[in-house]
């Protein structure tokens, strides 16, 4: 009884947040368009999800967005590991403020960050500026709108998600194990690679996850950031919603999505077992 | 031979180990017995190369440890925690440290062999840490070290996390292998039962310091200080003074033993060394019977002394009633002067 009582915010989210909106995304997406409000009339047509397999321009988008996603967490990966490493190296007490400076960029607005990045790159911004007081540059460097931007902006906002799981599984670690291992007589670097490594690895899986799942349909970042050709698969979303008001391509686009995205929510889940 | 010299190490405001030193034999059962905070673990540590001491010397066979890194040190440790790695199985745990001393696929096979026949664990190099028992993972951390043929081995608490029934045939089998493998093992244990069932040579740590160190019969029967009274246990301990040859104290209020020298601080008078007069003898002193209670083979009572101290006696027998006053003796020879 108890439990049901514990469990009951758990199924009420599940019901209304998760099973609710994909039951939705399922009709919407068998609907036909109509002028109106909604703008589709319910059916069981398969246009939308034809149209999907022919037009190539939807599977370039989604290719483009799970590209950007991989190339976000891999980025990603390979900052928050070292970053951890060194936070979890610290005494105690050093490593707490250090979490709270991690995660201090979210107290600010995550549209107010993108804007910064927006002032820092644009032709006259704070980058181009001092290239070309150093006399480093003569003529403003494009910056913005291009795919390093996108990269930049993407890697600040995901970061987080990838050092936490990281710093968490390294102190974790019984640091018996790094010395046991050096007792048998490895080195620093091989007691890394065949201590510490191996056993943070499912750490590490989670980081990449955490950050590619939401990076896969990320639409804000590639939109004011990146090149105009970054037609990934969340800007796309946005057009046919708002632009083309084809709610059905919409909502069928984004169940591709959401099945392409269980994949590796799967792989991860046999990851952990293992573990 | 493994010797240590005044060695010093600090932590904030604690000194760890205060100007320790200790000379360890090769080949010997040497226990490190203290309580905590006696400076044991870190000791053990400085001797693996883990802590670095703040003062002090480390030799090894007359050649210089300290300069040297744990992973080339000739020294094994077994860690309290076994400390396997929980990724690798049995066969590979014990082959780690081969792999890093480079030696060769087929004498590694022959020697992980030997290893697990050695702790009567073959067959098993296919499991898991996970898959093992707490004695069966004791055994692997021992053959892993083992199989490293170190000179010294260090046994962090070897046995503490082991179910009482298994303590005492693990230990005797420590003990075993030891006298097989021919190294010097170092014990490090808060157990004093277990120190003195096994080693040759035992040394009492108490605030960084070796309060006392010998053969157990030896720190046994004749403990050196107060504290190493105490901490073997079952010794009385009494404070007091040589004043005109015999030995004073408040908290005894009388006369118990005479003609010890004169700086002697305090005496030892072990439990199982008092009795009770019977009707025709004179006791030394005479005491109220406090409690009493059951042990199995024996009892101990607790006997209330006239100055207020209170001895613990073990008898044979049963005693006699609570409250009852009863008569003590011992022989002269079981009072133990303390001068520390």
């Amino acid at each position: 009884m108890s439990r049901a009582i514990l469990l009951a915010p758990f199924w009420v989210w599940l019901l209304t947040l998760v099973a609710a909106p994909v039951l939705i995304l399922v009709l919407m997406a068998f609907a036909t368009p109509a002028e109106g409000v909604p703008p589709f009339t319910l059916g069981l047509r398969f246009a939308a999800f034809a149209m999907l397999v022919e037009d190539f321009y939807y599977a370039e988008a989604l290719l483009a967005a799970l590209r950007l996603a991989a190339t976000t967490a891999g980025l990603c990966l390979l900052i928050a590991y070292p970053m951890a490493l060194g936070m979890a190296g610290l005494r105690p007490g050093w490593r707490l403020p250090l979490l709270a400076l991690l995660m201090l960029p979210f107290w600010t607005g995550f549209l107010l960050r993108i804007g910064a990045w927006i002032g820092l790159l644009r032709d006259e911004g704070l980058v181009n500026h001092l290239l070309r007081g150093f006399g480093i540059t003569d003529a403003p460097l494009a910056l913005l709108y291009t795919e390093g931007a996108m990269l930049a902006g993407m890697v600040h906002a995901y970061l987080p998600f990838a050092v936490l799981p990281i710093f968490t599984a390294l102190i974790r670690l019984d640091p018996a194990l790094l010395e046991a291992a050096a007792d048998l007589g490895a080195r620093p670097a091989r007691v890394f690679f065949s201590i510490t490594l191996p056993l943070t690895l499912p750490a590490a899986a989670a980081g990449f996850l955490l950050v590619f799942i939401p990076a896969a349909g990320e639409f804000v970042i590639p939109e004011l950031l990146g090149p105009p050709e970054a037609q990934v698969i969340g800007r796309v979303l946005w057009q046919e919603f708002f632009q083309n008001r084809d709610w059905p391509l919409a909502a069928a686009l984004a169940l591709v999505l959401l099945a392409l995205l269980i994949l590796p929510i799967r792989w991860f889940q046999r990851l952990g077992a293992s573990a | 031979m493994l010797s240590a010299t005044a060695l010093e190490k600090r932590f904030g405001a604690v000194r760890a180990l205060a100007g320790l030193d200790l000379t360890i034999n090769p080949g010997e059962f040497f226990a490190l017995l203290g309580g905590s905070g006696s400076g044991k673990s870190t000791l053990l540590r400085v001797l693996a190369g883990f802590e670095a001491p703040d003062a002090g010397t480390l030799t090894l066979d007359g050649q210089d440890l300290l300069p040297v890194p744990p992973w080339a040190r000739p020294i094994n440790m077994m860690f309290q925690s076994y400390a396997l790695f929980p990724h690798m199985s049995v066969g590979d745990n014990i082959a780690y440290g081969l792999k890093r001393a480079g030696v060769a696929a087929e004498e590694r096979r022959n020697r992980i062999m030997a290893a697990l026949d050695l702790v009567g664990l073959q067959g098993m190099e296919a499991r898991r840490p996970q898959q093992l028992s707490g004695g069966q993972k004791q055994r692997v951390a021992l053959a892993r070290s083992l199989v490293m043929r170190p000179r010294v081995l260090l046994l962090d608490e070897p046995m503490a996390a082991l179910d009482a029934g298994l303590r005492e045939r693990t230990g005797l089998e420590l003990r075993a292998l030891q006298r097989k493998t021919g190294a010097a093992f170092i014990m490090v244990t808060h157990d004093q039962q277990e120190a003195l069932a096994l080693a040759d040579r035992i040394a009492v740590l108490d605030a960084g310091r070796v309060a006392q160190i010998g053969p157990p019969q030896e720190v046994y029967a004749r403990p050196a200080t107060r504290f190493v009274a105490r901490f073997l246990g079952a010794a009385n301990v009494l404070e007091g003074r040589m004043q005109d040859g015999v030995f004073e104290s408040a908290e005894v209020g009388g006369v118990i033993a005479s003609g010890l020298p004169a700086d002697t601080i305090a005496i030892a008078l072990r439990a199982e060394q008092i009795r009770l007069t019977s009707a025709d003898e004179a006791p030394r002193i005479t005491g109220i019977l406090e409690d009493a209670a059951f042990r199995g083979d024996d009892w101990l009572t607790i006997i209330r002394l006239p100055g207020g101290a209170s001895l613990r006696v073990v008898h044979d027998t049963a005693p006699p009633a609570q409250g009852s006053l009863v008569g003590l003796l011992w022989e002269a020879g079981a009072v133990v002067p303390l001068f520390a």
